[in-house]
């Protein structure tokens, strides 16, 4: 989230797509309530009316996986009628940026953009770069008129999003578009602020990045990032996904957002130099030309003293990807299904329920040799070798399941969604013999790391080299129980030196301060052994450390601030700085000082979130300071054009890419249907599906396969979560209260829908797909309507994915019905549209 | 006299029973006083569910868990919770919980509880054999190299000291103190293969 939850109460418009905050973050929608209450507007666009559309103003229909083409939609219908919040739109994006003449729009090239290469199946991205001067800066016209330039292509490009084309794509009815246009697109007067919330019904399909990009160019075309009530807010599934990101659980990042090193980059220095954006523009902060002190830092507080300036910090330890090698998700099952693995661990997560296509994902784990899945209770993952069909005298798969404690029985943080890192104590000990994460963690790499100890074997120094001193020593040098608290200091970081402050580089005419006398007290930045109090202190040479350079500042020498419960609110928009802590530095709003015009004075003066005072002096003896939310930097307003910096600080020119040159399939979003899809043709081109995204078609994986205008499976489906079951429900069909009040697999179908397949509500069916069949209770609902899609009716249906059969009489995986195809930019699995067929049994 | 939030149960609970019996309130009030939270211990925690962050205060008394209930401070929910938040006393006072690690061998029928050390020896020895057999210390690549004005594609040997035969998925469900310890385990133990929920 760029924003955080109790924002929500700030806004004039709230648009709910691809969520359900109603039924899946419940305790959120009462900010929502709130901001209703202060007259705001609540738009609800979903193929179901769920329980938030109940409570929407404003609800659109839309069938799944034809967001792109409403959201163009809106997008044509802000130019055309000039709803755009100009000043913000020329000053604070790339819309006044000129575009190379090469440049084609899939208008111009039947569906795709220029420089595409199908036997690649990516782009040549040549031609989506921006002209340049002489002195390599970007060419502009601040009149946004020439043809060449950002704003007028993006007119042209979503010119071909015609209210009456979208309606025959989404099946949304046009009046109802027009009304959900006319509404959000108010919100881009100055004083006005929409919110965009989303989840997995954005980002679970292969245009997934594309839908939510579609969004952003709307957002900064009305001035709504960077303001409170505004920004684009994911609202994230998991307690602590957002803290799991940070810190890097994933193939392509390191703790921090810093990617993780390819082969092609031999030392710190070709890392650094690939990963550095650079930017003569004196105006741009470039934030990310840090990234060498995070990377150093980062390294430090792994190797320790292992570390020095002459091995390179360690750098040739860490393991790295060769260029452009995938290790997504996907792919590891897929690596899997081939017997490519032999080890794997499943450490509180069930993908035999949570994979798309979950027979491939439950077939690829009986080709291992051993598993090890660490969980609270028994679940369909850890026993996948007694599921439904499987004789388990032929799995070899050794399995072992260690218990692990619950949340309330260990000690650390989590990050929700609004990035509050908020401190956890333990109420009691772990239940049974079950241990905190941690522990098991722990005492795993004690035991691998004695046996490379005692034995050697391949490279020992990547493991035996980690600075692993959390604990309380034994005489045998190995340490008992972790000390959660050591952990979370590491990840802040320590200066390891005395580190003294720098003098700031001079200005070009300035004269150099005269020279310090040698008796005088050296200004030190930070001691040996002390706390980082923010990143902003971390070197790149060594001297500092820092696990994650983002929570630099939550555990500091003040002390662990994410424990903090403090109230004051004194702006009244529901801040509350001094509550928990949040990353980066205890800022609630990503960009704020894109709510202020370029002298610092807010477009809303009612709900200001940072403002410049130009007459506040501070201690150093400077004049002019920032008030409100911890801004973007300490930069005086951009109207001051030696110190002032852009808003947009983790771009390298400073401003909001409403073109985006850095995306695999395409600069602005273009509507492409679903891998499988209800209709012969794409009504936008002749490309039906996105070109960059990636298809498994291995005619050895018999799992993968794809139906599309298939008569078996001519319904549109799409999976969701429920009020009472969390994820694929491993906790919560474990917990009796909760499958008492939801206790098995259903389907929602349309009335039409029952009348032609002679189902009444409560009947038992079969859903099934080219992958897999599940059982189902039928709900006939006229929560769900069918839709017009150009000249036929089609039909959706939507099922929960929190079951599986581990829970006896729950019904299956909703999940052993979806595809293995992944977006173009994450590899997300397409699991919210996909097609199946349905019949009553018995 | 302001009515605090225990007063007011207090003062309904007795004033309901004196509307329906009318007579000796002495037992009544006196099982009202001993609310089973009186002499808890209270503890915050955050919800482990959505990513909301709702805030929770835990009672416990003689080492059990005997309420949990929303923290009226918590500026995000102000002591309200959801169905799964304010069910999650369950995932203590559950019988389904695995509480001893277990261990099902190849073919198998049936799980076989088993000791932590004797699990995490067997872990420690399989992990080992297999980041052995499959480490890969170097990896040919192609790189653009120039040469005057023209980019030449050369093939080289390029240091990747990578583990390809073990992969690793998970975990939201951790706190940022494990998952910052479980990558620095999976890193250096060579895994590049490492995935968690926020993929899918």
């Amino acid at each position: 989230m760029t924003n955080h939850w109790i924002d929500f109460k700030n806004a004039d418009v709230i648009l709910i797509m691809g969520a359900n905050p109603a039924e899946n973050h419940p305790v959120s929608f009462r900010w929502i309530m709130k901001a209703k209450d202060a007259g705001a507007k609540v738009i609800c666009v979903d193929p179901r009316f769920t329980r938030s559309a109940a409570k929407s103003d404003l609800y659109a229909p839309l069938r799944s996986g034809t967001d792109i083409a409403f959201l163009g939609g809106l997008i044509n219908y802000i130019l055309q009628n000039k709803l755009y919040f100009e000043q913000y739109v020329r000053d604070y994006t790339n819309s006044a940026y000129l575009v190379s003449g090469d440049f084609k729009l899939p208008g111009e090239l039947a569906g795709l953009f220029s420089g595409y290469d199908p036997k690649k199946r990516s782009y040549d991205v040549k031609s989506w770069s921006f002209q340049k001067n002489e002195d390599e800066s970007v060419k502009k016209d601040p009149a946004m008129q020439d043809p060449h330039c950002v704003f007028q292509l993006l007119k042209k490009h979503y010119s071909r999003y015609t209210p009456e084309l979208v309606s025959k794509t989404t099946g949304t009815p046009k009046e109802k578009l027009l009304e959900v246009y006319k509404l959000y697109a108010s919100t881009g007067q100055p004083d006005k602020a929409g919110t965009s919330l989303y989840a997995m019904g954005w980002t679970q399909h292969t245009v997934g990045t594309q839908n939510i990009r579609a969004m952003s160019i709307i957002q900064l075309l009305l001035g709504n990032m960077g303001v409170a009530g505004g920004g684009i807010n994911a609202l994230r599934g998991e307690s602590n996904v957002q803290g799991s990101t940070d810190h890097g659980l994933l193939f392509h990042i390191l703790p921090g957002y810093l990617p993780v090193p390819s082969a092609d980059l031999k030392d710190t220095g070709a890392y650094i130099e690939k990963h550095t954006p650079k930017s003569k523009d004196p105006q741009s902060a470039n934030w990310w030309q840090n990234r060498n002190k995070y990377l150093i830092s980062y390294l430090k507080a792994i190797y320790g003293a292992k570390a020095t300036k002459e091995n390179d910090f360690g750098y040739a330890w860490l393991p790295k990807l060769d260029p452009g090698m995938n290790a997504s998700w996907l792919m590891i099952f897929d690596n899997m299904i081939k017997g490519k693995f032999k080890g794997f661990f499943a450490w509180g997560q069930n993908p035999a329920c949570s994979g798309s296509n979950s027979n491939k994902v439950r077939n690829a784990l009986g080709k291992l040799d051993w598993m090890v899945t660490a969980n609270l209770f028994d679940n369909e993952t850890a026993s996948f070798w007694k599921g439904p069909g499987v004789d388990s005298s032929k799995i070899k798969t050794e399995v072992f399941f260690l218990p692990a404690a619950a949340s309330f029985e260990k000690e650390g943080s989590i990050t929700n969604s609004g990035r509050w890192a908020q401190w956890r104590t333990a109420a009691v000990k772990p239940l049974g013999q079950s241990k905190p994460d941690a522990e098991i963690i722990h005492e795993l790499f004690q035991k691998i790391k004695a046996l490379y100890a005692k034995e050697g074997g391949a490279l020992p120094e990547q493991l035996t080299n980690l600075t692993w001193n959390y604990g309380f020593k034994r005489a045998d040098g190995t340490t008992k129980g972790v000390d959660i608290h050591a952990v979370a200091k590491e990840i802040n970081g320590y200066f390891i030196e005395d580190v003294e402050e720098k003098p700031k580089p001079l200005k070009p005419g300035e004269k150099a301060p005269p020279a310090a006398p040698p008796w005088a007290p050296k200004k030190m930045l930070g001691k040996k052994g002390e706390l980082a109090a923010g990143f902003a202190q971390l070197q790149a040479d060594g001297s500092t450390s820092s696990g994650n350079w983002l929570y630099t500042q939550s555990y500091n020498e003040k002390g662990n601030l994410m424990t903090r419960r403090g109230k004051k609110d004194p702006t009244g928009l529901g801040m509350f700085h001094e509550w928990s802590w949040c990353w980066p530095v205890n800022r609630r709003i990503l960009y704020n000082r894109a709510s202020v015009n370029p002298d610092g004075k807010p477009y809303n003066l009612k709900k200001a979130v940072v403002y410049w005072n130009p007459t506040a002096v501070l201690p150093t003896g400077a004049v002019g300071a920032w008030v409100g939310d911890v801004p973007d930097g300490p930069w005086p307003p951009m109207s001051n054009e030696k110190e002032g910096k852009k808003p947009f600080i983790m771009r390298a020119d400073g401003v909001a890419s409403v073109f985006g040159a850095g995306l695999k399939d395409g600069p602005f979003p273009e509507h492409y249907e679903p891998v499988e899809c209800p209709v012969p043709e794409n009504f936008f081109s002749k490309q039906m599906t996105n070109p960059a995204s990636k298809v498994f078609s291995d005619a050895n994986v018999k799992e993968d396969q794809l139906a599309t205008c298939d008569v078996r499976f001519p319904l549109v489906a799409t999976t969701y979560r429920v009020t009472e079951h969390w994820q694929t429900g491993v906790m919560t069909r474990n917990t009796p209260w909760l499958l008492e009040l939801q206790p098995r697999q259903f389907c929602e179908i349309s009335v039409e829908l029952g009348k032609e397949k002679n189902i009444s509500n409560g009947d038992i069916i079969e859903v099934s797909s080219a992958r897999g069949k599940i059982e189902a209770v039928a709900m006939v609902t006229p929560r769900i309507k069918p839709f017009k899609i150009g000249d036929r009716i089609v039909h959706q249906v939507g099922l929960p994915w929190c079951f599986g059969w581990h829970t006896s009489g729950v019904g299956d995986a909703a999940n052993l019905l979806t595809p293995t195809a992944g977006d173009a930019n994450t590899m997300i699995p397409e699991t919210k549209a996909f097609m199946v067929g349905i019949a009553r049994k018995g | 006299m302001s009515v605090s939030r225990r007063n007011f149960l207090k003062l309904s609970s007795s004033g309901l029973a004196a509307a329906t019996l009318g007579i000796n309130l002495a037992p009544i009030e006196a099982r009202a006083e001993d609310l089973p939270i009186l002499h808890a211990r209270e503890t915050t925690t955050i919800c482990p569910y959505c990513s909301v962050g709702c805030g929770m205060i835990v009672h416990t008394l003689g080492g059990n868990i005997i309420n949990v209930e929303g923290d009226p401070d918590h500026p995000i929910n102000e002591g309200s919770l959801c169905p799964k938040g304010s069910s999650v006393y369950q995932l203590r006072d559950n019988k389904a919980r695995v509480t001893k690690p277990m261990y099902r061998a190849a073919g198998a029928g049936e799980w076989k509880e088993v000791s932590w050390d004797w699990a995490l020896d067997e872990i420690a020895r399989k992990t080992k054999i297999a980041r052995d057999a499959t480490f890969l210390p170097t990896s040919k690549i192609k790189v653009k190299k120039k040469v005057g004005t023209t980019e030449v594609e050369k093939e080289i040997e390029a240091t990747v000291n990578r583990t390809m035969g073990i992969a690793s998925v998970g975990s939201a469900a951790l706190d940022n103190e494990e998952c910052y310890l479980y990558q620095k385990l999976l890193r250096g133990l060579g895994l590049v293969y490492i995935e968690h929920q926020a993929r899918i």
